[in-house]
């Protein structure tokens, strides 16, 4: 029957408009009369604006229009940091769309032309005379933060944006006690999220109305909308933010930027739309990137390996400027997982966000918690070389035994639920993992680097309750809110505010609604990504939108549920408590002839002929969800590797992938997840990772030099999972977005680590590149 | 300075003044209206692009109109009635073979030429075939098994 669609991995419905090249992505979008905008970037990372002198660009073939910082200082205001973590003496330094005054990455804008065609304007760029005076440049954010660096905001000495520390147990006197202490530097370098498709903004203003109207590559229109709101003075409910087919963003899309002030801008100025769209290099140059992390991490632990405390040190780069989201990533997001799934009761940490010169980094796949994951897992396997026990049996006897309905953890969260010793006993059986350590003293007999490495992590998600993203400084909240309207004919739409971009959630709501109120799931049609018809709120990042919007739709659809109940109590002449509920049918209690189907409701709810005293016609609810806790799902990931000590080159050989997120509603798109997520964690263990010159010039420019993964490079990836509710979820899910890319970085970091052991290699920066993993055996061949 | 072209898009003359520069993708999405084929990057790295020109796979900001003219293209618009659909785009569907869809056009193009060359590919192959095109969201696994799919649907072994 229909209800069993929940839990399905029925076919995705959003899929026959984008396989046949019939959806519309916002550069797809024509507006008749759109001129077209390119900006001028900084070619400097670091400079002094003397003169901009954009009169050459004026008479250009097709030129409309160039403005420059004289033109929206004051018009435009900044672009605002939305995540201003208390206590942490968070400076937030000014952030103009257009620099006037100083430049402060490579990509920064200092200057728009609108003309014509694309073509034109870009050509245009050319002939604007920019006098940079270029100043010292610092890349790395720990070399940032030292006294003498070169300041990047007037009022922010060592380029400290703020300083957030941790403290739960007595750290001090855990390492004081330590049988055993293990350390490292860790460096996750950034990482550019590359969604296939180039961000892009479409503007139409029309001053006869005064509104606005933004299409926009976003993850969240409503946020985009707020922020809009704040640069452009326009008011709010005068914009109309549209995000309509969006192709990925893992991200990069949550944050506003500057272009699509500048495009709103251009717009307003000359009463047409006016339509930009990034390039890929520009991208590469100007979209926030992730990571960016030195951590100085310690651990300490008993002779038999039991984990007494944690110490961290970090230096999480911001870029040049502050991003929307940028400082909770690598604090809340971060330090608040430091216990991961293991019993750690003493722990401690500061994080330093730093100013530096580069792109803004910002919220990453993952963000906070693939940082997190990958210190903690790194350590762990340092402790079980340090005590000579298999790093899967050090994991198991620190993990924190099964509980189904809270734990709390040294930095002050509480846990869902969690059953991280089955999870791990899953993945260690799929993999095999006795045969994986037999084959692999096999290997070394023969002289061969073959490599195992284990992760087990949990990850915060479901993001998250208000109050508690109020107290962490999050200017904004973290509901979710959903309308389920239901038409005479039994159809139905339901109206959500958070809009995916990839994750299917079109198909998955509908599954909701199919399984709460017993309807085809061809009768339900998903509405997002258009502030104007839908109702409020925050968006599809931090693993969230299937958790909280899946929750808002489930009360909605258990409200449609309870008015049905009660118009087919007076249709059937019964009492409410009589009729019962099944499959889309309502009963009076022992003669189940006697009904009314869920269409034979909207029907009579929406004519209204003959409706109970007192009950309004319709059969429409709307619901706002706001979770009670976040979601912490989790997992156990084993990788297998070779690698070729001549050459330095890695053979990725296996990858098997346990997680679990709760109850899942679609299996087939859980399972899309896992493989697109663990693919996207490879990626930094082996090949990604955004280079900086000493001048702050962007040497990973373009996909030539940037080596994301492609298909020929990768096994199949072997997923099953596992299912352990969310205890305060209406559905029991948990989310599963990010999973993969929290754990696939240092399962695939610890396997090869694990298969350089015998060479005595004990340490390599990521990515694991040949030339890297070469030269490190080299070194340890050498004695060095 | 434009010029003169005239290219066959899925069957359908369309002629136009182009500059001499303008890439064959920006004819297919302006001139032609055609915006299934995309621009994911400017280094001719991502296949997004990707299309057939006189019956070859070819990435389409690689090309310039101008060298296009006289030619005949089809583009993802052009392989079914977006009703009835090519045997890829069925299998694309069944096997969850995209997310965000953005790499899909580029991605079944390719793998369309990939299956005339080699109508029963082993995963391996599969994968090899299809390095030169970028997914950032599927992690190719779906996509491999779509196109293994595909190939069996469209009488290969
Ligand atoms: S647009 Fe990337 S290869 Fe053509
Ligand atoms: S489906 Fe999103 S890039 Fe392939």
């Amino acid at each position: 029957m229909t209800t069993r669609i929940f839990g399905s991995g029925i076919r995705r419905r959003e899929d026959p408009r984008l396989i046949t090249g019939r959806a519309s992505y916002t550069d797809d979008i024509k507006l008749p009369g759109t001129l077209h905008a390119a900006i001028l970037r900084s070619p400097y990372a670091h400079a002094n604006i003397k003169a901009v002198d954009a009169s050459g660009a004026a008479g250009q073939p097709g030129v409309v229009a160039v403005y420059t910082g004289e033109d929206t200082d004051g018009v435009l205001n900044g672009l605002p940091c939305a995540w201003l973590i208390p206590g942490s003496d968070l400076k937030t330094p000014a952030h103009p769309a257009i620099a006037k005054d100083k430049v402060r990455y490579v990509g920064d804008a200092v200057a728009v032309v609108v003309a014509e065609s694309r073509y034109q304007a870009e050509d245009a760029l050319e002939h604007i005379a920019v006098d940079y005076e270029p100043l010292d440049v610092v890349v790395s954010p720990k070399a940032a933060a030292q006294d003498g660096a070169p300041q990047l905001h007037e009022d922010v000495p060592n380029n400290i944006a703020f300083t957030w520390a941790l403290a739960g147990g007595d750290t001090d006197a855990a390492f004081a006690d330590a049988a055993v202490t293990v350390s490292d530097t860790i460096t996750l370098p950034r990482l550019i999220a590359n969604p296939m498709e180039p961000r892009s903004a479409l503007a139409q203003w029309s001053a006869a109305s005064g509104e606005l109207t933004l299409w926009n590559t976003t993850q969240n229109p409503h946020i985009a909308r707020f922020v809009t709101c704040v640069v452009t003075g326009v008011p709010e409910h005068k914009i109309r933010v549209i995000a309509p087919e969006v192709g990925g963003g893992f991200g990069s899309k949550i944050p506003f930027y500057a272009d699509e002030a500048i495009t709103a801008f251009c717009s307003m100025k000359l009463g047409v739309p006016v339509k930009w769209t990034e390039t890929r290099s520009e991208n590469y140059l100007i979209t926030t990137q992730g990571r960016d992390h030195i951590e100085e991490v310690e651990m300490a632990a008993t002779s038999d390996g039991v984990i007494t405390g944690l110490r961290t040190t970090v230096y999480a780069g911001m870029g040049g400027y502050l991003s929307t989201a940028a400082p909770g990533v690598p604090t809340i997001l971060h330090g608040l997982m430091y216990s991961g799934p293991y019993n750690i009761p003493n722990i401690s940490g500061t994080v330093y966000g730093v100013f530096n010169n580069g792109a803004p980094v910002d919220a990453y796949r993952g963000a906070g918690r693939p940082e997190a994951t990958m210190l903690l897992e790194r350590m762990v396997d340092l402790v079980a070389a340090a005590v000579g026990q298999d790093p899967a049996e050090v994991r198991r006897k620190n993990l924190i035994p099964k509980f189904e309905n809270g734990h709390d953890v040294a930095t002050g969260i509480t846990y869902d639920s969690g059953d991280y010793e089955s999870a791990l006993d899953s993945c260690l059986s799929a993999a095999g993992y006795e045969a994986l350590r037999a084959e692999q003293a096999q290997a070394r007999a023969e002289g061969r680097c073959v490599g195992v490495g284990v992760s087990s992590y949990v990850e915060i998600c479901g993001l998250g309750p208000s109050q508690v993203a109020g107290a962490v400084g999050f200017q904004g909240g973290l509901w979710e809110s959903a309308i389920i309207r239901f038409y005479p004919t039994g159809k139905a739409n339901v109206m959500v505010g958070s809009s995916p971009h990839g994750q299917g959630e079109e198909t998955t709501f509908a599954q909701i609604v199919a399984g709460e109120l017993g309807v085809d799931v061809d009768d339900v049609e998903v509405i997002h990504g258009d502030t104007d018809t839908t109702p409020m709120g925050w968006g599809t990042y931090g693993s969230r939108t299937t958790a909280v919007s899946g929750a808002a739709i489930t009360v909605a659809a258990r409200k449609i549920k309870e008015k049905s109940r009660a118009l087919a109590a007076h249709l059937l002449e019964a009492a409410p408590e009589d009729i019962e509920y099944e499959d889309g049918r309502f009963y009076v209690r022992g003669s189940p002839d006697q009904h009314k189907t869920i269409q034979d409701i909207a029907l009579m709810a929406n004519v209204a002929w003959n409706m109970p005293e007192g009950m309004e016609p319709g059969l429409e609810a709307s619901a706002f969800y706001d979770p009670p806790n976040f979601t912490y799902p989790f997992g156990a990931h084993v990788a297998v590797v070779e690698v070729d000590p001549e050459t330095g080159h890695i053979d990725l050989q296996r990858y098997v992938a346990v997680d679990d997120c709760g109850v899942q509603i679609n299996p087939m798109i859980v399972e899309g997840q896992v493989h697109g997520g663990v693919v996207q964690g490879v990626g930094p263990a082996l090949w990604e990772g955004a280079v900086y010159d000493d001048d702050g010039q962007l040497v990973t420019g373009s996909m030539l030099d940037y080596a994301l993964p492609r298909a020929d490079l990768l096994p199949d990836i072997e997923v099953s999972s596992n299912s352990t509710p969310s205890p305060h979820h209406p559905l029991g899910v948990k989310g599963i977005g990010e999973a993969g890319t929290i754990a696939s970085t240092p399962t695939v970091y610890n396997a090869v680590m694990d298969a350089l052991r015998p060479l005595g290699v004990t340490r390599v920066d990521m990515p694991l590149t040949p030339e890297k993993v070469w030269r490190a055996i080299n070194d340890a061949r050498n004695g060095g | 300075m434009t010029v003169p072209v005239e290219i066959t898009i899925n069957g359908k003359a369309c002629a136009g003044d182009v500059e001499e520069r303008q890439l064959l993708v920006h004819f297919i999405r302006e001139n032609a209206g055609l915006t299934g084929t995309k621009v994911g990057c400017d280094t001719s790295q991502c296949g997004t692009c990707t299309v057939q020109l006189d019956g070859v796979s070819a990435k389409a900001c690689t090309v310039l109109t101008v060298q296009a003219s006289g030619s005949s293209v089809t583009t993802i618009e052009g392989i079914s009635d977006g009703v009835d659909l090519h045997p890829l785009q069925e299998a694309f569907w069944n096997n969850h073979g995209l997310q965000c869809g953005f790499c899909t056009p580029g991605m079944i193009m390719a793998a369309n030429e990939l299956l005339r060359n080699n109508p029963s590919p082993t995963r391996e192959e599969i994968r090899h075939g299809l390095e030169g095109n970028i997914c950032r969201c599927t992690g190719y696994q779906n996509i491999v098994s779509a196109v293994e799919d595909a190939a069996k649907a469209m009488g290969g072994r």
